[in-house]
């Protein structure tokens, strides 16, 4: 078995339940490093419960199966050691933390990152210098990195500050819930230059959208199809560009 | 000179740190007290001014207002809850034994205190010097040491212990006394004028610019003493001053009554400036032990353009019951009140500010943000009064709030009036409480509980925090950080 064929992520006959109601019902889904995965599916199929768990937000009831992170038991693990270990959660509504400068936290994020990994914490001038270097390829100027977390942010503004703390951060498996929703075309352009930035063989990761716009710009190497709480279909790009002309609807009769 | 940076934002180790410390003031030195047998009468008060070699008038104002506390009943519309202080079953005096006069430089101090002040993080002769701080410091009511009086002195400044002020100043002291706080201002503030011994007394002439920031470190230390400082500040005409107090207290079962009064005076164009680090002993997570601290601080900006900024941090204590505000009796005078009140598991809280607009064109800002956690009880009363002679008089008051887990509560009583119709009087309020969502998007950036939750609260206070001095300001949040400890499961 080849280095780079050694799954980053497995999931395996996933269920999981929201309250009473099963929300994930038997998914399974690999992922290796140097791989897109993008998953589309008609709204309530469980596309952010599977991202929002495996980053390990509360709230999720794991009723079934298995989540394998480089071999280990993700699920084991507390969010910010899910973080740690290098789980990125791009959020969908990214929160305000007012008062809190961006940079600040930007920074103390990734000093406990490397702490968790043993590393000393990151020099304040480097730590300048990498911000800057990275904030550029989403056009994230220093007045926005010094204002408060979020705050007042536009949604465009949002969405780039995750890709920002995202090619900050460096992780392995990226996490983008709706990175698209609320973005106008430029915008949209401009954090797919981001994501792609960031693409290498080392890093793998599972894009959850609604449309194929965004993936236009990030070409997936797989596109899986989300409904009723199961993969239903996988295919290549050309599944995102068939699901855009037909809907879903003539899937979810699909088994 | 006095412009300081904003304070860059805490160093996250020192937070982590912070954190997982247990209350770290909580020790009893070990030094022979000189204490007044228990109770309250004439001959205890006759007993203290004897003690520090009082002038008579003096002995006849804290009799008088002996006389009047006696009259008075202890005030019970502020929203704390405690058990009846039996005011006779506490010290009125104690003094810790030195030889026969206080000592005059930090070599005749007793090594015992001076080793009191190393564990309270207050190196005298080092924190001092490289702070550029002339601390009065404290130690339970007789002051043992200050530094940098000189440099101070070559300025005219003075700034010493009350007591000294009493004898080596009682022109000023006698012209106002008592001139912001009446005696009969209210029960706490009559008790105090009655048994007070030893407080910080500060002088600034005209025209002059304190070059430092001065510091008085409280400490509380003999057993049921119940411990009441006075603490006189004036500024005359132009002159600036920035004057900081802190506190921390050892660990007691005993509840220990705490009940200080502080009066401001700032003549024409007169600016002080009052920051409080509240620290002391807020009694275990069952609510046992923990200070009382019902103290009165009120400024008065008696000339023109003149300002009094109060700005507290308040952590500390089992219950807190402090209004510290502003007579605005100069035109176009200011004041402004920042506060942070933090309660924690079952610490209660009544604080807030009172700015009365008597001059024309005067102008207040009240900044106020409360966090409950656990069990704390939190209240803002803040009271705006502007009369009728305050034309063009402006307020805006901002009252936040925020909850961290379900048992606490917040509470806001605005008090507005208004008497002229040429005042503008904003006021604004917000609650919210620590999210999940926050919580969540933090955890997930591999921030840990413990950092978010100081994170996030530390966002919330930044308003008050930038008010602060620098030094203050780190110490603050690290506060915080130990307060919160164990507020979310």
């Amino acid at each position: 078995m080849s280095a780079a064929s050694a799954p980053l992520l497995e999931i395996h006959d996933l269920h999981v339940r929201v309250e009473d109601k099963p929300i994930l019902k038997g998914l399974t889904l690999t992922l290796r490093a140097g791989e897109m995965h993008a998953i589309m599916g008609p709204n309530g199929a469980g596309k952010s419960t599977l991202a929002h768990f495996l980053a390990g937000r509360e709230g999720y009831v794991h009723t079934g199966g298995t989540v394998r992170y480089k071999g280990e038991d993700l699920l084991a693990l507390a969010p910010e050691d899910r973080a740690r270990a290098g789980v990125f959660l791009a959020f969908q509504y990214p929160v305000e933390i007012p008062g809190i400068g961006n940079q600040y936290f930007l920074r103390t994020a990734l000093n406990a990152i490397r702490k968790s990994r043993g590393e000393e914490e990151i020099d304040a001038a480097d730590f300048i210098a990498l911000v800057r270097k990275k904030a550029k390829l989403v056009e994230i100027d220093d007045a926005m990195l010094k204002r408060a977390v979020n705050d007042g942010f536009s949604g465009g503004e949002k969405k780039r500050n995750e890709i920002l703390q995202m090619a900050v951060l460096e992780p392995a498996l990226c996490l983008l819930d709706e990175t698209d929703s609320g973005l106008d075309i430029d915008a949209l352009a401009l954090v797919s230059k981001g994501v792609n930035a960031l693409r290498d063989a080392t890093r793998a990761f599972l894009v959850i959208t609604h449309y194929d716009r965004l993936l236009s710009h990030l070409e997936p190497d797989f596109v899986h199809v989300l409904a009723a709480g199961r993969i239903v279909k996988s295919g290549g790009r050309e599944l995102a560009q068939e699901l855009e002309a037909r809907g879903y609807g003539w899937l979810e009769g699909a088994p | 000179m006095n412009e300081k940076a904003p304070p860059t934002p805490p160093q996250d180790a020192a937070l982590d740190a912070a954190l997982n410390r247990d209350y770290e003031h909580g020790f009893v030195t070990q030094i022979e007290s000189e204490l007044a047998p228990k109770g309250l009468n004439e001959d205890i008060i006759r007993l203290i001014s004897a003690k520090k070699s009082e002038p008579e008038w003096l002995l006849e104002w804290r009799l008088a207002a002996y006389r009047r506390w006696l009259t008075m009943t202890e005030p019970r519309w502020q929203n704390v809850t405690y058990p009846p202080i039996d005011y006779q079953d506490a010290h009125y005096y104690a003094a810790p034994k030195s030889k026969k006069d206080a000592p005059k430089s930090l070599e005749e101090v007793d090594p015992e205190l001076l080793r009191t002040y190393e564990k309270l993080g207050v190196p005298l002769h080092e924190r001092a010097r490289l702070a550029g701080v002339a601390v009065d410091a404290v130690f339970d009511s007789v002051s043992v040491a200050t530094t940098y009086r000189k440099q101070l002195a070559e300025k005219g400044i003075i700034f010493g212990s009350f007591s000294e002020a009493v004898k080596e100043h009682p022109e000023l002291v006698r012209k106002y006394l008592g001139s912001v706080v009446p005696v009969s201002d209210n029960y706490f503030a009559a008790l105090n004028s009655a048994v007070f011994t030893d407080g910080s007394f500060v002088y600034i002439p005209k025209g002059v610019r304190c070059p430092m920031e001065l510091s008085t470190y409280f400490r509380i230390n003999e057993k049921n003493t119940g411990q009441f400082e006075r603490t006189l500040i004036i500024a005359e005409e132009g002159s600036y001053v920035s004057y900081l107090e802190g506190c921390t207290a050892p660990m007691r079962d005993e509840n220990q009554l705490h009940a200080a009064v502080v009066e401001l005076v700032a003549h024409d164009d007169a600016t002080i400036k009052y920051s409080t680090v509240q620290n002391w002993y807020p009694g275990d997570k069952d609510g046992k032990g923990g200070i009382y601290n019902f103290v009165t601080k009120r400024g008065k900006c008696a000339g023109r353009r003149s300002k009094i900024s109060w700005t507290q941090v308040e952590t500390g204590s089992a219950i807190t019951w402090k209004y510290p505000s502003c007579l605005l009796v100069g035109d176009e005078s200011v004041g402004e009140f920042y506060s942070v009140a933090l309660t924690n598991h079952r610490q209660q809280a009544d604080t807030g500010t009172k700015m009365i607009h008597i001059g024309k064109n005067t102008r207040s800002t009240i900044v106020s943000k409360g966090i409950s956690a656990g069990h704390g009880q939190n209240a803002y009363r803040g009271q705006v009064r502007i009369q009728a002679s305050a034309e063009g008089a402006r307020n805006y008051s901002q009252c936040d709030s925020l909850l961290i887990g379900d048992q606490c509560g917040a509470h806001t009583f605005p008090y507005l009036e208004v008497h002229t119709p040429s005042a503008t009087v904003e006021h604004e309020a917000t609650t919210s409480r620590i999210g999940e969502d926050q919580l969540f998007y933090c955890r997930q950036r591999g921030l840990s509980t413990e950092d978010a939750v100081s994170m996030i609260v530390t966002g919330f206070c930044k308003q008050v925090f930038k008010e602060l001095p620098m030094e203050f300001a780190v110490e603050a949040t690290k506060l915080l950080g130990v307060s919160l400890e164990g507020s979310v499961g």
